[in-house]
């Protein structure tokens, strides 16, 4: 910024307020972005709708917009006909514990990173790196050997555990513990706290909002993850959703309107955490890509 | 343990109490590290090793011996295995898709919500990105309905009203186009947000500048804002070159647990589950699939990141 820039702003200011478009274009734009929204959210639309809709509407034409006759059958199939609710109770706590685990692991493992000089840590920080570019498909075989000699085969420490302290979310923890002021660690060292004391009561309390971004990553992906669910869980009284609505159409022969209902039952927690979080996820998510 | 020689009092003193009190802060790092170097070691170098080894073996069931091979399931995989090649084509055709027109619609939003006049910021930011934290079976079990054959699917519905025939959506030659389409869907908004995320990182002094240098609209973009988006290009062409080719559960259901017509909807990941698990249990071979896949994306990655070094903005 030269001294001309500096000069001249205050003229630029009026003209570069980003405001030189005109009525016409703005519309334009207004109206391709709400067409956008519109096309994202019809299908959503469709879920709940069809989920009150009656069998023969659903293989009727024409297709309307709301349903020519509200009907509860589908939900009532879902719970009476199906082991929806218990898949739900399982997901539920399964993706608790592993969130509640993931996160508490995850922040130490950010803390000894961001705030301690170890021997080795050059190189434990690079396997961080490392398993992050390493696809977890490779794995998927051995693991499951190791699953089946382990005997977790339709056990949830399958689910829980082997993905249990993500490099991603060590990354992340590292980036936000780094903020944490050092004089703060060592006044309390001097104090006589001890290590986990300054960990517990000072570390976690400011790294919240990292803590939060993991926490519904965490949650969020052991919620609507699929495929190592559907190898190591056979037993369909330990399905998660996922799977569970997955294979509705199938041992169940539930027809869409139940599936709609569960895929719209299913969906309702994870929208509701991204609306009233979406801030913090949003800037978890794009923090790694934008510094490159 | 040597410390204690010295004095016996420094010993009894209550601060200096127990030998962990006294060597906490050198161990700590290393305690804080337990969850991750045993999950690390066990569950992630382990597995990644004996995939390595599994792949030169033939495996016929989980308790049977291993046979070694050699080279054998790979020269397998890349010279006679048409199923495996199919997939790879419709990894690299998905990934086109995503690259060609998932990115430019990605940027034309992102800088459609980075605008000043257009309004409802918050609600289509929202409305963009929940497809991507929907599940993937929640999104292949709509679009099941929305490409159903049958005159009352969804989309046939609505063209019925024009007086067009059913398509059949998901046939052999549509199945790549369909499931490109539902990748839009699903990814576009998330992408937006990476690129709103890096528009919002360029400086105001710096456009201010260009817009006093009596730069036009096409110039500020390409040469002041386009800069700052590089990273995220990389990142989103990245990641959706690698889902591309990882890409399971859309296709798996929207196929009936299947891979498609003529294996229209195969994806190499698929391809390794219906080896490794559901129609077989070729443990070596699928570990072969794996790490072929593995240097598949290792190969994407390190030629874009090239492509993207030379791509001097």
């Amino acid at each position: 910024m030269g001294a001309l820039t500096r000069i001249l702003r205050p003229e630029t200011r009026i003209t570069s307020g980003g405001e030189r478009h005109s009525p016409s274009k703005i519309a334009v734009l207004n109206v391709l972005v709400i067409f956008g929204v519109v096309i994202t959210v019809l299908p959503y639309v469709y879920m709940v709708t069809a989920s009150f809709r009656t069998q023969g509407e659903l293989y009727s034409l024409p297709v309307t917009i709301f349903p020519r006759e509200w009907t509860d059958a589908n939900y009532l199939k879902l719970f009476n006909d199906t082991e929806f609710v218990r898949w739900y109770g399982n997901t539920i706590w399964v993706a608790g514990l592993r969130t509640l685990l993931g996160v508490y692991f995850a922040a130490a493992a950010g803390y000894a990173f961001a705030k301690f000089d170890f021997r080795f840590k050059r190189f434990l920080f690079f396997t961080v790196l490392a398993t992050l570019i390493l696809p977890f498909h490779v794995l998927l075989i051995p693991l499951f050997v190791m699953m089946a000699d382990f005997g977790w085969v339709d056990n949830y420490l399958a689910i829980i555990v082997p993905g249990l302290v993500s490099a991603f979310n060590i990354f992340l923890m590292r980036q936000y513990t780094e903020s944490v002021p050092n004089e703060l660690l060592d006044a309390a060292r001097i104090d006589g706290a001890s290590e986990f004391g300054i960990f517990h009561r000072i570390v976690l309390p400011l790294v919240r909002p990292g803590l939060g971004v993991v926490a519904i990553l965490t949650f969020v992906q052991t919620w609507n993850d699929f495929l190592w669910p559907l190898i190591v869980l056979h037993d369909s009284s330990k399905y998660l959703l996922s799977i569970g609505i997955a294979t509705m159409d199938g041992p169940y022969d539930v027809e869409v309107g139940a599936i709609m209902a569960a895929s719209f039952l299913s969906t309702v927690p994870i929208l509701v955490i991204f609306v009233l979080m979406q801030r913090q996820i949003i800037a978890g998510l794009t923090r790694g890509a934008i510094r490159g | 343990m040597s410390t204690s020689s010295i004095t016996a009092t420094e010993t009894r003193a209550p601060r200096a109490g127990s030998w962990w009190s006294r060597h906490e802060r050198r161990f700590f790092p290393y305690v804080l590290l337990i969850p991750f170097l045993i999950t690390l070691v066990v569950f992630t170098a382990w597995p990644a090793i004996d995939s390595f080894r599994l792949s030169f073996h033939k495996v016929r069931n989980l308790q049977s011996e291993r046979e070694y091979v050699g080279l054998a399931n790979y020269e397998r995989l890349l010279t006679k295995d048409k199923r495996f090649r199919t997939a790879i084509v419709n990894g690299a055709e998905f990934a086109l898709g995503t690259a060609f027109l998932q990115m430019p619609l990605a940027l034309a939003v992102a800088l459609a919500l980075n605008s000043a006049v257009v309004r409802f910021k918050t609600m289509a930011r929202l409305a963009f990105f929940a497809p991507y934290i929907t599940s993937a079976i929640v999104v292949a079990w709509i679009f099941t309905l929305i490409y159903f054959k049958q005159s009352y699917g969804l989309l046939n519905g609505l063209l019925a009203q024009f007086g067009v025939e059913p398509v059949y959506w998901l046939s052999k030659d549509l199945a790549m186009p369909s499931l490109i389409v539902l990748g839009l869907w699903t990814w576009v908004g998330h992408h937006s947000l990476y690129f709103l995320a890096g528009l919002q990182a360029v400086p105001e002094e710096l456009k201010e500048s260009a817009r006093i240098d009596g730069a036009n609209g096409w110039q500020l973009f390409r040469n002041v804002t386009l800069p700052f988006l590089r990273p995220i290009f990389i990142f989103v062409i990245l990641t959706g070159s690698i889902g591309s080719f990882s890409l399971f559960s859309q296709p798996y259901l929207l196929f009936e647990s299947g891979s498609g017509p003529l294996d229209a909807g195969l994806f190499p990941l698929m391809y390794l589950f219906f080896m490794g698990f559901r129609d077989n249990t070729r443990m070596g071979y699928a570990s072969a699939i794996g790490y072929l896949l593995t240097l598949i994306i290792l190969a994407i990655t390190a030629v874009q990141l090239l492509l993207i070094r030379m791509w001097k903005v």
